[in-house]
């Protein structure tokens, strides 16, 4: 398979766990460190219910219900004994773990040679086909959230990201909002894991680490676009997630071809989502005049 | 309609409020004036429900806040208590219409219905001609009485404020304190601000000082 149109495919299944981050930063203001665990724990659920050969319209809900649970677990954490929304995260991150070693009884499970999503067949071409598939599912997913975040729910769960203080006193419950934004955001990412399992073909104990902050540099790039491009309309804000995901993702892609080492890709991952946050503050980007 | 008696707080081994009682009738203007420390925010926040005493208790036409669960407070304080702050806290992404409109969709109201009753208190507070400028294209005296239209959108018994004109300079400052008095005239409007303001704890009907957690 071409080496950047892999990239391409990996960075749409990455897409609906980075709708999900996006959603976290601009509803509570942080990231949700939650998304290292639910990720795995999405693809665990998935590899577990193909491997029993389960109906995908059985294994989907599930899995979208357990990544629920996990952003549900933090949100509680959060808002009911009052712990630092970070530390909330990193809890329930770490205790995952164990759960998704439990659960799968052995730190990998193949899929190959398995039904998933991608063996609906739109077009013969394999790469296509995936490719069709998950922007299909993306379509579906940002109509969907476009939908949420013009709600009057969607409303107050922005302002709650924005000034807790201020939405709380107009008569917001804002710990509901947290525990319901988490659990949707929460789902995506799950969902991601799962997609991400099937592309590969294959769950591992270990995919879920750093993903956060993979998502959180596509994040990053979709709103420097967002904010250059002064875009005021949400749709095509999430749009701009994928642009997003994409270009990290080609970006590593290109890192990996010129020949750097493989076990440095965390390392890179980390500089790369550095130079783009601290990108934003420097001088030449001022001179540019973006805000 | 307002009824506080006997307000403790306390922050850890820090005793902010030591028993506070304050009462308000319907239409008066009540400042809270006192050193930084001496607890007024804090009082406000508890007169509004934003936060709950550890003893002591505070009645607003004669519902005691403590007795509702965090749902029912939620939607008492949408119904019933308008906040404003130093920082008017407008979400820079919505403009001065929508900002406005932002407690009647919470309440569940209907956008024409809500933008009717927005576009009515923009008039009223002189900005009619503003109501489609974002926040960051407004004047800091525009958005604070954006902030104080948001404020009235779901026509609140009591308005609380905690130093409403703490960032403006004399000549908004004054203006937004007339407004009050004007609309505590035409709607009857009941306040209770916080303020270092000389000016506006002299048109307020009743100054209330606050010192180490008492009224004095
Ligand atoms: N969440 C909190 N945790 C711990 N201490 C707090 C908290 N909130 C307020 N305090 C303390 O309570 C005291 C009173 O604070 P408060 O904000 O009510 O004062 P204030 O009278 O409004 O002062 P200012 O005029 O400066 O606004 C201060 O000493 C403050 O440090
Ligand atoms: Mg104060």
């Amino acid at each position: 398979m071409d080496f950047y149109l892999a990239a391409i495919l990996q960075a749409l299944c990455f897409t609906p766990m980075c709708l999900g981050i996006y959603i976290t930063l601009k509803v509570f203001n942080f990231p949700d460190i939650t998304t290292d665990g639910s990720y795995t724990l999405g693809a665990v659920v998935c590899a577990l219910g193909i491997s029993n050969s389960l109906p995908l319209i059985v294994i989907v809900p599930v899995i979208l219900i357990s990544g629920a649970l996990a952003g549900i677990a933090t949100a509680l954490i959060h808002t009911k004994l009052k712990v630092n929304a970070l530390l909330s995260g990193i809890l329930v991150m770490t205790a995952l773990y164990s759960v998704n070693l439990s659960l799968m009884g052995r730190s990998n499970i193949p899929l190959l040679n398995r039904p998933t999503f991608f063996s609906f067949s739109i077009i013969p071409d394999t790469e296509l086909n995936i490719f069709l598939i998950t922007i299909l599912i993306i379509s579906i997913l940002i109509v969907g959230l476009n939908y949420l975040l013009k709600s009057d729910f969607g409303l107050a769960m922005r302002a709650t990201g924005n000034n807790e203080l201020m939405i709380r006193s107009l008569g917001v419950n804002t710990a509901s909002i947290k525990i319901i934004g988490l659990a949707i955001t929460n789902s995506l990412v799950a969902f991601s894991g799962a997609l991400v399992a099937q592309f590969q073909g294959f769950t591992d104990i270990n995919m879920g680490i750093g993903i956060v902050i993979s998502g959180l540099g596509a994040v990053m790039i979709a709103e420097t676009v967002i904010r250059l491009f002064r875009i005021e309309s949400m749709v095509l804000n999430l749009c701009c997630i994928i642009i997003g995901v994409c270009l990290f993702q080609l970006v590593l892609a290109f890192t990996l071809s010129i020949g750097i080492d493989a076990n440095l890709l965390k390392l890179l991952t980390s500089c790369f989502v550095l130079f783009i946050v601290a990108l934003p503050n420097s001088k030449w980007f001022k001179f540019l005049n973006v805000k | 309609m307002l009824s506080a008696k006997g307000i403790h707080k306390s922050y850890g081994s820090l005793q902010i409020l030591k028993g506070v009682d304050l009462e308000v009738e319907k239409g008066e203007i009540i400042s809270i004036v006192g050193a930084s420390g001496a607890g007024k925010s804090t009082f406000l926040h508890i007169l509004g429900s934003l936060d709950m005493p550890d003893n002591g208790s505070v009645l607003l036409n004669g519902t005691d806040l403590a007795k509702l669960s965090t749902n029912k407070l939620s939607a008492f304080r949408n119904e019933h208590i308008g906040f404003i702050f130093q920082f008017h806290h407008l979400l820079p992404e919505f403009t001065a219409l929508e900002n406005v409109c932002i407690p009647a969709f919470i309440a569940g109201k209907g956008r024409s219905e809500s933008e009717k009753r927005a576009q009515y208190l923009l008039g009223l507070l002189g900005l009619s001609n503003r109501s489609h400028h974002k926040p960051s294209e407004l004047s800091g005296g525009e958005q604070q009485r954006v902030s104080v239209a948001r404020a009235l959108m779901n026509s609140p018994s009591i308005v609380l404020a905690d130093e409403p004109s703490g960032n403006l300079d004399s000549e908004n400052a004054n203006a937004l304190h007339h407004l009050f008095v004007e609309l505590r005239e035409t709607l009857k409007q009941t306040f209770v601000i916080v303020t270092h303001n000389e000016h506006l704890a002299e048109i307020s009907d009743r100054t209330v000082h606050m010192k180490d957690g008492l009224v004095i």
